[in-house]
């Protein structure tokens, strides 16, 4: 199960990788191989403000609909049109082409590092 | 994203190890930790409609109801009428309770002389065992719960009558195959074979919507049949297949799920199963409720299709203006159709096909046309 060191995650199984004040974010390996095949993404759109926590937009797969949190506050400055029309890219490169929103963040976030998440997920 | 499954204490399938070694993926089902996937749900959903793929349903609950009173007591205990179902053939059927409403919904094979072999939904196999139990003080017949023995493989698609036959070492058995082959055999008929001295029983039955097969066998010798099936049906593109599968496949082919489209709150009509019920018996539990009927209001179960790629899913609503009509119990973006499906129980007045409802996709109105069910039906 890949869970790259170099990104930040969150027990709602999204990954953030923060480059200045931009967040991308996306779903992790573990959390699209759950989903199973997905079929389906809605995401939040550009210019939205995001409160960390909140639904934002849902994954869905043919089996069930995962829900996308805002993992941290930040405005939408560009979400992924790629996977809205490819929404397989989330199952074969979920850190990657899979990404779904890059956020402008006033502060940089404290979420789980890989370490902790490789623990939360073999729990 | 959140999704947990609890894994553990759960019961296993004699094929596990099969299914660890192919890297499947698990889910909890019924009390049992069975493959949701192998690969990918698409994949192996396509594989079925085009080739074949390989199931490990051994999950399912199988009774032996035996002795001289087995079809005479069928026919009290279920809503078909089972005394007359010739041998090695199988019949689809319900159980019902005294308001009519579904325990279960089964196969019931005539697998020997006075001799049935019940089929139930893994979920019901202790409601269905107590039923059957409760009916049977007036009959001379012997209830065996053979789960814990038995292993279900089935093998479902266009390539599956080739894979069978080609799988090495599976041979039909004289005795119990009264001339059948596998190309002879009839879409819900049975035969003996045997596999590794041992033997195997075979239906040509199914839960996907295409050709297929059913094999009951012997715990011990499922894991060496199912890797000759495997092997046999590689070059024939089977794939091993999940139950994520198995469930898009038969929601494209219209069948019923237990705990979706059929529960003790349904009557068959309703369901549009009133085929399977035989009135005309003297006495059935359940027969007066149902030829009393359901009220004239009674939601009917229809075929739901929508447009875009949010499909409905069970529990969402479905309305017409702006009154609830209905429920959807059953919905996926058909992996085959390329257009989301669903089954929905809806107030009469709206069942004709051709009527165009809304489902509440969580929040958003969805606009909906009934349509006639299967969705899909396989070319002839």
């Amino acid at each position: 199960m890949s869970v790259p060191d170099e990104l930040q995650y969150t027990a709602e199984h999204e990954w953030v990788r923060l480059d200045g004040d931009i967040a991308t974010v996306g779903i992790t390996q573990y959390a699209a191989d759950a989903l199973g095949d997905v079929v389906y993404v809605e995401l939040p759109a550009v210019g939205a403000a995001l409160t960390s926590g909140a639904i934002v937009g849902e994954v869905e797969s043919t089996k069930s609909v995962g829900e996308l949190y805002a993992p941290l506050d930040g405005e939408v400055v560009e979400a992924n049109q790629g996977v809205v029309d490819a929404p397989e890219s989330i199952n074969s490169d979920p850190y990657g082409e899979g990404w779904l929103v890059k956020l402008r963040v006033s502060e940089p976030p404290t979420l789980l590092t890989a370490d902790e998440y490789r623990t939360l997920i073999s729990a | 994203m959140s999704d947990t499954t609890p894994l553990a204490p759960m019961q296993r399938s004699p094929l596990h190890d099969e299914h660890l070694a192919l890297g499947a993926s698990f889910t909890g089902f019924a009390g049992w930790q069975m493959p949701v996937r192998y690969s990918s749900d698409l994949a192996e959903h396509a594989a079925v409609r085009t080739a074949a793929g390989l199931f490990d349903l051994s999950h399912m609950a199988e009774i032996s109801v035996t002795g001289a009173d087995a079809g005479a007591f069928l026919d009290v205990a279920l809503a078909g009428r089972l005394s007359t179902l010739p041998l090695l053939k199988a019949k689809y059927s319900l159980l019902l309770d005294e308001s009519g409403g579904i325990i279960d919904d089964l196969i019931v094979y005539a697998s020997a002389d006075a001799e049935y072999l019940v089929v139930a939904n893994a979920s019901n196999r202790h409601a269905v065992e107590e039923a059957l139990l409760d009916r049977q003080a007036d009959f001379e017949v012997q209830l065996a719960d053979l789960t814990e023995q038995l292993s279900l493989i089935a093998v479902q698609g266009p390539a599956a009558r080739a894979i069978l036959e080609q799988t090495e070492g599976l041979e039909i058995s004289d005795e119990l195959s009264r001339g059948r082959t596998l190309d002879s055999l009839g879409y819900y008929a049975a035969m003996g074979m045997t596999w590794a001295g041992g033997a195997v029983f075979i239906a040509r039955t199914g839960y996907t919507g295409e050709d297929g097969f059913e094999l009951y066998l012997d715990n011990a010798d499922a894991p060496s049949l199912w890797r000759a099936i495997l092997a046999a049906g590689e070059p024939n593109g089977l794939v091993p297949c999940g139950l994520a599968a198995r469930d898009t496949l038969r929601l494209e082919a219209g069948m019923p799920l237990y705990g979706h489209e059929l529960s003790r709150d349904i009557l068959p009509v309703q369901a549009g199963l009133g085929r399977v019920v035989a009135v005309d018996k003297p006495r059935f539990v359940g027969k007066s409720a149902v030829e009393a009927g359901p009220a004239a209001d009674a939601r009917v179960l229809v075929g739901l299709r929508t447009e875009g790629r949010r499909a409905p899913r069970a529990d969402y609503p479905v309305l017409a203006g702006d009154t609830e009509v209905g429920v959807v119990t059953s919905g996926a973006l058909s992996p085959t159709l390329g257009y989301p499906i669903a089954m929905a129980f809806v107030h009469p007045d709206h069942q004709t096909p051709g009527t165009v409802l809304d489902v509440d996709v969580r929040g958003t109105r969805v606009p909906a046309t009934v349509v006639a069910l299967p969705f899909y039906r396989k070319e002839a």
